[in-house]
């Protein structure tokens, strides 16, 4: 499926635009490549397909942000953490739909997409963000 | 057996760390290498330094790039060859392993490394921005992660896994701010108490305000030279006697463990190698501290304690001066100050002043051994020195 698309991180962005976490993965050596990579680091193969990557997953780590960049600052304090997702695939991103003091290393997590960024600035990325698989 | 010196470390300068208000980066550099110069009167710089190495991570700060010739205009080392190093907050220490390639490969005898950077200028959320552009973009820093962020990230992870508590953190602090309160060229030269750093305001939970290095400017040198040579310069040289370097992921999350910087701890394993040394004889030791977790992580990383017992090395105060390892005795990143591109060398100053016994008030007597370990951005980038006096 969509194999034509290039392996890269705008390929992976254009794939969040449709709701979707979509890594490379490797058809010579298994590997799964997230984000995808034109070239395998392990074994040097080209020969790559796409595979979507599973929505739920668990919070490995995380920090609370509360100094942050100027594009950031409207949110603070905000959670952003690692997430491991269900096939082993690991994603940073903003921890949303929580409280604070209840996002805790284990927990349960869920994709979800923002609405398509209006900013004429590059780049033209849409975001995704994790939130608790079961609400408070 | 102790290795053969590499290379030899004849001179060394550093300008005052701290809000330098009225100098740019090219006149902090000109107080670093204007002191490693009067150390050395037998070196004539323009016609013996053969090429110069020099660290520098942003552009950004000062709109200012092409800083090696920049700097040698400014030092009076035109036509001298120049090159900019940049590995994040490990640039100068990538600098000095430059120096190694050149010398050791004959290509030059005597070489300048160093490194600078000029940063109290710019707005807090300005120098977060930039430096943030040492952490990968696309995944990141798009995901509203900072410097602190991520090191916070280890934190949590260290604490999840190894119990370590927010308490052995600031006592890092306290411990760094101690020893830099010994230091006249140190940022912030005075003591916190442990109750001060516990209660600052949170940067990035769990990281407080005393868990975060400074925003400093400042430079630093060193000269190197074919062993052979170093004679012709001093009687006291100090010797690299081992080294190493490795890169890791750009990205926290593309890794399985987060509670170790793996590129720091192979730079390490290959430094001892090269010089024949165990933890065990390390006496004095600059450990890249710019977050307070970064240094409990880089004391099991270089093996002064085993996995999991940084929190416990730090509390039984193996790690100050008259301890196991003496460690950051200059004040580290966290007092001494964080001129990001010019601390690998900063590092190795330090050493250097101990291994001479000229570091004053924060003399750890009789240090015959000592080790730098500099990591640029997440650990993407770690290199380890180890040096040993003559």
């Amino acid at each position: 499926m969509a194999d034509d698309k290039p392996f890269t991180i705008e390929s992976f962005y254009n794939f969040v635009k449709e709701k979707k976490l979509m890594g490379g993965k490797c058809r010579s050596c298994g590997k799964l490549l997230v984000p995808p990579k034109p070239l395998c680091p392990e074994c040097f193969s080209s020969d790559l397909t796409w595979k979507e990557i599973p929505k739920n997953g668990k919070l490995r780590t995380y920090t609370v942000i509360h100094v942050a960049p100027k594009q950031f600052q409207a949110f603070t304090p905000y959670a952003v953490g690692i997430v491991e997702l269900e096939d082993g695939a690991q994603l940073p991103g903003m921890i949303r739909n929580v409280t604070l003091d209840k996002v805790q290393v284990g927990m349960q997590l869920t994709v979800d997409f923002d609405a398509e960024q209006t900013t004429h600035e590059w780049p033209h990325w849409p975001r995704y963000y994790f939130k608790p698989t079961h609400p408070e | 057996m102790k290795g053969k010196p590499l290379v030899s470390i004849v001179s060394a300068g550093m300008s005052r760390f701290g809000k330098r208000e009225e100098l740019y980066g090219r006149e902090l550099f000109v107080e670093a290498a204007s002191e490693a110069f009067k150390r050395c009167p037998n070196l004539n710089p323009r016609e013996d330094i053969k090429a110069a190495f020099i660290g520098m991570m942003g552009e950004s700060f000062e709109h200012q790039g092409h800083t090696g010739p920049t700097a040698l205009n400014w030092i009076g080392l035109l036509p001298t060859q120049a090159f900019r190093t940049e590995g994040a907050c490990g640039s100068s220490a990538t600098a000095i392993r430059c120096g190694l390639f050149a010398i050791l490969s004959g290509l030059a005898d005597i070489a300048l490394v160093g490194g600078v950077e000029k940063m109290t200028h710019r707005a807090t959320a300005e120098v977060t921005e930039y430096l943030a552009m040492a952490c990968d973009f696309p995944f990141e820093q798009w995901n509203g992660l900072t410097f602190p962020g991520l090191f916070a990230m280890v934190a949590t992870a260290h604490m999840h896994k190894y119990g370590t508590t927010e308490e052995q953190m600031a006592l890092v602090a306290v411990k760094n701010h101690h020893h830099g309160s010994m230091n006249p060229k140190a940022h912030m030269q005075k003591e916190v108490p442990l109750e001060k750093a516990l209660s600052s305001r949170v940067i990035a939970w769990p990281l407080k305000l005393y868990d975060c290095s400074l925003i400093s400017d400042g430079a630093s040198c060193l000269i190197l030279t074919k062993p052979e040579l170093a004679k012709k310069f001093t009687d006291t040289p100090v010797h690299i006697i081992g080294s190493g370097q490795a890169s890791d992921t750009i990205g926290l999350y593309e890794r399985k463990d987060f509670t170790s910087l793996k590129a720091g701890k192979l730079a390490g394993r290959e430094a001892y190698n090269m010089a024949g040394v165990n933890p065990s004889d390390i006496n004095v030791a600059e450990v890249h501290d710019c977050f307070t977790i970064a240094e409990i992580v880089a004391y099991e990383d270089l093996g002064f304690c085993r996995p999991g017992k940084g929190g416990r090395f730090i509390e039984d105060g193996q790690s100050q001066i008259g301890g196991k390892i003496a460690t950051c005795t200059s004040g580290g990143l966290k007092s001494k100050g964080h001129p990001v591109g010019a601390t690998g060398t900063a590092q190795a100053y330090e050493v250097y002043l101990q291994l001479t016994e000229e570091a004053g008030k924060r003399q750890v007597g009789g240090a015959e051994i000592g080790l730098t370990h500099n990591v640029g951005g997440l650990g993407a980038t770690g290199v380890v020195n180890i040096y040993s006096r003559e």
